[in-house]
């Protein structure tokens, strides 16, 4: 069975589901012949039930902190309100009830009135007076706590968890909360997040749930009731995905990517757009070491004009704040196909009319990217790269282009940064070349999926040569170990921004070779640097 | 009696927290405080009362302070909401 429901935080948690008792007291109206007996009752019970606030206070402050323990010293003060006593006192004396009544009925009416207000924070405060009252009404009736029985740790589920429930939980017995009502702001969902575990409010569940074992699933918002073997096994291999996941990002924000011996490099982050450097930022990655351009023209009906590229590049390089980005320009062709640019159908499309040889040959294309990247880089710390190059000749006909568009802004007075330039290392012929490339550039970037292909004229579209189509296979290698000799000789750096980047199987090999830069994908950045800090190349 | 009027400039407004320890500041003095907004007054030593209001950012509010000690209860109070809110 899956329930849906709207996520607070994300995670997953797998345990027995366990139904949250309220101390939903029954309240009866009953009659009583002596009121001011009663209006001493509700006055014990409400400096009982302040005192109790009181501990709660101490308990939370030491738990979760001051800002969430605040709620109960405003609970206080709510008891204190003279608007509150008054309504309960009156009602006392003119009915002539029972005070357990009078307190139910009055928290009854101030939490409506919290209910109906147009803000979600005040609808949200409809629990706390409902909370306060039910405290009373308990010490009146000398009843218990509610609560839930468990010696492990369970998904707790309930209508919906008031504050002082939520800090009396045992912490350690809780894997997930799940309500049915419930706010992004109501308690549940910041104790959630203070102690970074699952929970979903709005789920429409039966009670008769209680005590099937289950799976939340923070990230897509589900509760899923008693699973079958495969989906378990899916969300178990997400979980510790997961738990590694968080114990990286512990462990290993902030931190250098140094080995051992104190070999430093630098750790980049690959992205296809604007919305992930989000990703990239928090996983610590240092730069940018490919930010692929081609979305603008994939997700665009036309050529994309100057401006929407400007913004773009200039949005990113903003955002990395003096962080090195890496723009490489546009990548077509082969295996990525733009109806507007009305190309041939190729026999041999991998090695055909595809990145720098439509740049070279649509000269104007060229020109409104090269425009825009310049432009932006007055923005930030921008480099470019050049894709699919084999010769030097190639290099000095966009270094002539690059001339042209700098020269233009020139004449407009249009402002544009220091652009470090590189170049794609992706065909045998650029990996052969490599010295005398190096002469022409900064820095190289090893794109390893095509080099793989081209090195062992393998399609890598052909599921049929998967076992042929081996990164790993030693010419491979030996491309990448003699792009970066060559490299350093010709004084370029080098670094890798292709999958194998990011295979750690290989990372020492790569530091052991000398690469200077390794970019791979934001989810993997922690990863390879956890890596890169437990080798030591002394040895 | 003393009156003066402020716009709420913390982005959450008068949410509880500082609803309450604005009622303990008004709750110290012996005059009559009332805190009003769109013409609705309330009595500002009571919490409920005031977060019955549902104060926002951007929102004026009037406070009046009639009785004794009224001219230190609205100066202490303006003092309270320029530093708190």
């Amino acid at each position: 069975m899956e329930l849906t429901g709207k996520s607070v935080f994300g995670g997953i948690a797998i345990g027995n589901l366990s139904l949250y008792r309220k101390n939903d007291n029954v309240v009866k109206r009953v009659k009583v012949d002596d009121p001011e007996h009663e209006i001493n009752r509700f006055e014990e019970a409400k400096e009982t039930a302040k005192q109790q606030l009181g501990q709660l206070y101490d308990k939370a402050m030491k738990e979760v902190g001051e800002a969430n323990a605040a709620v109960f010293e405003v609970h206080q003060m709510m008891l204190d309100d003279l608007d509150y006593i008054e309504s309960v006192q009156n009602m006392i004396r003119s009915q002539g009830i029972n005070a357990e009544f009078a307190v139910a009925t009055t928290g009854d009416n101030f939490s409506e009135m919290f209910a109906a207000m147009d803000d979600d924070y005040m609808r949200a405060r409809a629990a706390d007076v409902k909370d306060i009252s039910n405290r009373v009404v308990s010490v009146l009736q000398g009843g218990e706590d509610g609560g839930f029985d468990s010696d492990e740790p369970v998904i707790i589920i309930a209508d919906d968890l008031a504050p002082s429930e939520t800090v009396q939980l045992d912490k350690s017995k809780v894997l997930s909360f799940v309500t049915r009502g419930g706010s992004t702001n109501s308690h549940t969902a910041i104790l959630a997040r203070t102690m970074n575990i699952p929970a979903l409010i709005g789920v429409d569940f039966d009670d008769e749930i209680n005590g099937k074992f289950a799976i939340v699933d923070g990230f897509a918002g589900k509760l899923i009731v008693e699973p079958d073997a495969d989906v378990l096994a899916v969300y178990q291999k997400k979980q510790n995905e997961e738990r590694e996941k968080q114990r990286l990002l512990l462990e290993l924000k902030g931190k250098e990517n140094v080995t051992l011996d104190g070999t430093k490099i630098n750790l980049y982050a690959n992205i296809g757009g604007v919305g992930d450097v989000a990703d990239v930022l928090k996983n610590d990655a240092g730069g940018i070491g490919l930010f692929r351009s081609e979305f603008l023209y994939l997700e665009s009906n036309d050529y994309p004009t100057e401006e929407d590229q400007f913004k773009a590049y200039r949005t990113v390089a903003e955002n990395m704040a003096g962080k090195k980005v890496i723009i490489r320009t546009l990548d077509i062709g082969a295996d990525k196909q733009v109806d507007y640019f009305q190309m041939e159908k190729e026999e041999n499309p991998a090695l055909g009319y595809r990145a720098i040889r439509i740049c070279l040959d649509r000269v104007e294309v060229f020109k409104t990217q090269l425009r825009a990247i310049y432009r932006a880089s007055y923005y930030g710390k921008i480099s470019i790269m050049y894709p699919m190059i084999i010769s030097v000749d190639e290099v000095h006909r966009i270094k002539e282009i690059v001339a042209e568009v700098k020269k233009e802004l020139d004449d407009q007075g249009v402002p544009y940064g220091e652009v470090e330039t590189g170049i794609m290392v992706e065909t045998p012929a650029a990996v052969l070349m490599s010295e005398e490339l190096a002469k022409e550039v900064d820095f190289f970037s090893i794109g390893t999926n095509d080099l793989t292909q081209y090195t062992l004229a393998c399609d890598r579209q052909n599921a049929k040569l998967d076992g042929i189509n081996d990164p790993h296979h030693p010419a491979v290698l030996r491309a990448i170990e003699m792009t970066i000799k060559n490299g350093h000789k010709g004084g370029a750096w080098v670094g890798i921004c292709g999958e194998l980047g990011a295979d750690t199987t290989l990372t020492e090999t790569f530091l052991r070779m000398g690469v200077d830069e390794l970019s791979v994908s934001p989810s993997r950045i922690l990863a390879v640097r956890d890596k890169i800090r437990s080798i030591d190349l002394s040895k | 009696m003393k009156e003066f009027n402020y716009v709420i400039t913390d982005p959450e407004g008068i949410h509880a927290r500082p609803a309450g320890l604005f009622v303990k500041a008004a709750a110290a003095f012996p005059c009559n405080v009332t805190i009003g907004k769109d013409g609705k007054d309330v009595d500002a030593k009571r919490i409920l009362g005031v977060m019955s209001l549902g104060v926002k950012q951007g929102m004026e509010v009037t406070i009046k302070c009639d009785g004794d000690q009224e001219d230190e209860a609205a100066a202490e109070l303006e003092k309270f909401l320029k530093e708190n809110l």
